[in-house]
């Protein structure tokens, strides 16, 4: 950790990258304030010799570049007497709550020896040290640093000087046994990539050539990285004044035959929820990812909370069914966001994909996601002469699309109700027929095992949903340990509800656990109001930015509530 | 243009109508602003199917299914947007925004100058009655301030804006203002400002009837522009801004560069990509 500007997150980065590329897994999660400079900044970074997806319960090492800001997110960092504290001894004192936690607290001269070195910085100092630390090698290190910081003036030598001198460091102070390596691992399998990298990898895959976003934290990473990227594939990511204007945008681009897509988090989503609407009844594909930060109004920006499953389920005005889908880790942003372009067009409904800061902005080691197979591309209705209902009463609810430019298909995309042909209408056989078109569409697909992810067999069942699954299943994983028989359920698909899959699922279920982000437990509201459980149920759900970690899970698994 | 010359269709006005009924009250002058737009369509000669008309909300923004184009009908006052989109994803499509005052200057006040400022190539025809007229006669954005009215006795107090001089200074192509009771005329700056390439706008006064009978008068108001349309700003804006708001005709004709942004042929070997993340 440190202020913002001492390079606390770049020097996460490049021991993620470094040990990456000896073998070992990793997740960074980043935590900052509000400010761009001056603020604080803290890098999460868990590595393991098998794939990470979530928090863990505590941290090793605490490295404090300074301690200006600490006591600001001291809570996000769990430590205990069996955890190192390595702080710069010109950094400051640290805050009461560090001191009793009880961690050992080490002080070391991170600025003294920068300012001996040419070109170092404190941080680049402490990388050194926390690579000796983890035994990864230092060539490895040096590399990461020269990809990334050469184009800031960094040479390789004075690199490579600052890093051993970090390294020296460790010498100077006691510490446990070295981590032995982690097995190599094959070349060319696997990707460094945030969430919110790989939600816009997704919709790449799926076909995505048009985006139009406005700026917000936490999702303008998408936005940003996706440019450039579209750009190459022939599409375009425009800048739209704002929200509402994005939404409207992706709404005459997919009229338009291209499959487009929008980037906010939640006030950018409020915003945008009566364009959605109307997505619905003309029924025009379109994609919102929405990064999820901590609401209401505001909220915190920069941190994660899954409190906008209430906007995106029953956030449209009239009877508006519509694809709600949510991530389950980084890696799972591309398969997620993938999928619901492929509905959104098949199905010519919006699809809204829950993310959070914390996924879209992780950085983690993760193998390939292997490509889902190709999708039929929307219903199209080609030119002719004969009558055309662009609205049609069809078996399956979907309707022939005609592109504009067709010859003989001309008709009015209408936010008003409308009959088959496309005619505005207000009668009641009307709005009737075509509630049940835009429902049955949804309701008679068939999602198949997609919904959710089911991990394990047994009576006591924990549902989850979005990011706090990783939590659940290394919890699940240790209660099994522990000779509990826990079956998870992590909803992918949040609407259109799958009530039969459900069932099969919940088959045998005695106790649920109910996990989640949200302080008005909304995914509770949600399970209770449209899926039966069984008696005994128990909750978890609690408000952002404190990550739901696997302990907690774990306890309430093996000892239920007992307060 | 020579204003001289008649419109001699190639395609009939017929060929833009659908078989829908206007909810227009009998007397409005969306009936002759919408036979202009027929009349500029057939002069263009262009097959229906390769026109779009969006539209948002209000007795104007109807337009989209009285046609035999392709229509959007969407939400209030984003037409622009949809429009925008739609232009940068089918460039070869004539993308037309028909709206009124309330729908373009009010709740799509901020659109209306950032599609503007943009110069999408597209036109943004709205038909200004200065009242609300769908929902029974409230006061919009070029309402005079003393109008009386339910929701605000005895008027405003708020003076209205001048579009033609907004639009200006957003950087519009093209700026224009027509009169419904001269649909001939109106036909001849729709036919100007879809050819002009970018963002060109239109304003057309067209009276409500029901909620502003003494804009009937208005015929013996407008009159045309005594003066060439200019491609100098400042001699516009000058000219906009001493204008009573009745002078019909070009006042606008710039050369800025159109936003080509546009989605081209779709490439999709994500293969590079994918290689910038590999470890």
């Amino acid at each position: 950790m440190g202020s913002g500007g001492a390079g606390a997150i770049t020097t996460g980065s490049l021991l993620l990258e470094a040990a990456g590329q000896v073998g070992w897994y990793g997740l960074l999660t980043r935590s900052v304030g509000p400010q761009i400079r001056g603020g604080e900044a803290l890098a999460m970074v868990r590595l393991a010799p098998t794939p990470v997806t979530g928090h863990g319960d505590r941290y090793d090492v605490l490295v404090a570049l300074d301690w200006h800001n600490a006591s600001r997110f001291i809570a996000e960092v769990p430590l205990d007497e069996k955890s190192l504290i390595l702080a710069d001894t010109e950094g400051g004192d640290p805050p009461p709550a560090i001191l009793a936690t009880g961690a050992h607290l080490v002080t070391l001269p991170f600025t003294d020896l920068a300012d001996e070195l040419p070109g170092a910085r404190p941080n680049l100092l402490a990388l050194g040290m926390l690579s000796e630390l983890l035994g990864i090698p230092m060539d490895s290190t040096t590399q990461a640093v020269i990809r990334t910081l050469s184009d800031k003036g960094l040479s390789a030598a004075h690199a490579t000087d600052a890093l051993a001198a970090g390294g020296q460091l460790t010498t100077t102070f006691p510490h446990t046994q070295r981590l032995a390596p982690p097995k190599p691992r094959d070349t060319g399998r696997y990707w460094l990539i945030t969430g919110n990298q790989a939600a816009a990898l997704g919709a790449l895959r799926g076909g995505v050539r048009f985006a139009a976003v406005y700026p917000i934290t936490p999702a303008t990473d998408l936005s940003e990285w996706m440019a450039p990227r579209l750009q190459k594939l022939g599409g375009q990511l425009i800048q739209a004044e704002d929200e509402i204007a994005s939404m409207n945008m992706v709404l005459g681009a997919s009229f338009g035959g291209i499959p487009s897509m929008t980037i906010t988090s939640g006030p950018g989503l409020a915003l945008m929820t009566e364009t959605l609407g109307l997505a619905v009844a003309a029924e025009i594909p379109a994609v919102v990812v929405n990064v999820m930060r901590g609401g209401p109004s505001t909220g915190i920006p920069t941190k994660s909370e899954q409190s906008d499953l209430n906007i995106a389920l029953y956030g449209l005005h009239g009877d508006a069914p519509h694809l709600v889908l949510a991530s389950q880790s980084v890696a799972d942003c591309l398969i997620t966001t993938q999928w619901a372009v492929h509905l959104s067009e098949t199905l010519q409904c919006p699809a809204i994909v829950l993310s959070d800061q914390f996924m879209g902005q992780a950085l983690t080691i993760c193998e390939r996601p292997a490509p889902l197979p190709d999708a039929p591309p929307r219903r199209i209705a080609a030119a002719g002469g004969d009558r055309y209902d662009r609205y049609a009463l069809t078996e399956d609810g979907i309707s022939p699309m005609a592109i504009p430019g067709t010859l003989g298909r001309q008709h009015t995309a209408d936010g008003l109700e409308h009959n088959a042909h496309g005619t505005p209408s207000s009668g009641a056989a009307d709005h009737l027929a075509q509630l049940n078109k835009r429902c049955t569409k949804l309701e008679q697909y068939d999602y198949g095992d997609a919904w959710a992810e089911i991990d394990g067999e047994g009576e006591t069942v924990v549902l989850t949903w979005g990011s706090t699954a990783a939590a659940v299943l290394e919890a699940a994983t240790q209660a099994r340990a522990s000779g509990l028989a826990v079956k998870v359920i992590a909803l992918r698909l949040l609407s259109p509800t799958q009530p039969d899959k459900m069932a099969l699922a919940m088959r045998g279920a005695r106790r649920a656990l109910v996990v989640e982000q949200s302080h008005s437990a909304q995914f509770h509201h949600f399970l209770r109001a449209y899926y039966p459980l069984p008696d005994q149920v128990e909750v978890i759900s609690r408000p952002g930015p404190l990550p739901i970690r696997p302990g907690e899970v774990l306890n309430l698994l093996l000892h239920g509530n007992q307060s | 243009m020579n204003k001289a010359e008649p419109l001699i269709a190639r395609y009939s006005h017929k060929d833009y109508k659908s078989a829908v009924k206007p909810i227009w009250c009998p007397g409005c002058g969306h009936f002759g602003v919408e036979s202009s737009l027929f009349r500029a369509l057939a002069y263009l000669e262009l097959p229906p199917e390769q026109v779009a008309i969006i539209s948002g909300i209000g007795c104007s923004s109807r337009i989209p299914a009285y046609t035999q184009c392709y229509g959007f009908h969407g939400v209030h006052g984003r037409a622009p947007a949809v429009a925008t989109g739609l232009k940068l994803a089918r460039p070869e499509l004539t993308v037309i925004v028909t709206s009124g005052d309330g729908d373009a200057f009010s709740i799509g006040g901020n659109h209306f100058i950032h599609a503007c400022r943009r110069n999408v190539d597209m036109t943004l025809l709205v038909m200004d009655n200065e009242v609300y007229g769908m929902t029974k006669g409230q006061p919009s954005p070029t309402t005079p301030a003393d109008w009386d009215s339910k929701i605000a006795p005895g008027g405003t107090g708020v003076n209205p804006f001048a579009p033609l001089a907004v639009a200006l200074a957003s950087g519009a192509n093209f700026i224009a203002r027509g009169f419904s009771g001269d649909p001939n005329g109106v036909a001849r700056l729709l036919v100007e400002a879809i050819q002009h390439p970018g963002f060109s706008f239109v304003q057309v006064l067209s009276p409500c009837v029901t909620y502003r009978p003494e804009e009937k008068f208005w015929k013996k108001m407008v009159h045309s522009s005594s003066v060439e349309p200019t491609h100098d700003p400042a001699v516009a804006g000058h000219r906009l801004l001493s204008d009573d708001g009745f002078t019909t005709g070009v006042f606008y004709i710039g050369n800025r560069p159109t936003y080509t942004a546009t989605v081209g042929t779709s490439d999709n070997d994500l293969s590079a990509i994918e290689e910038e993340l590999a470890i």
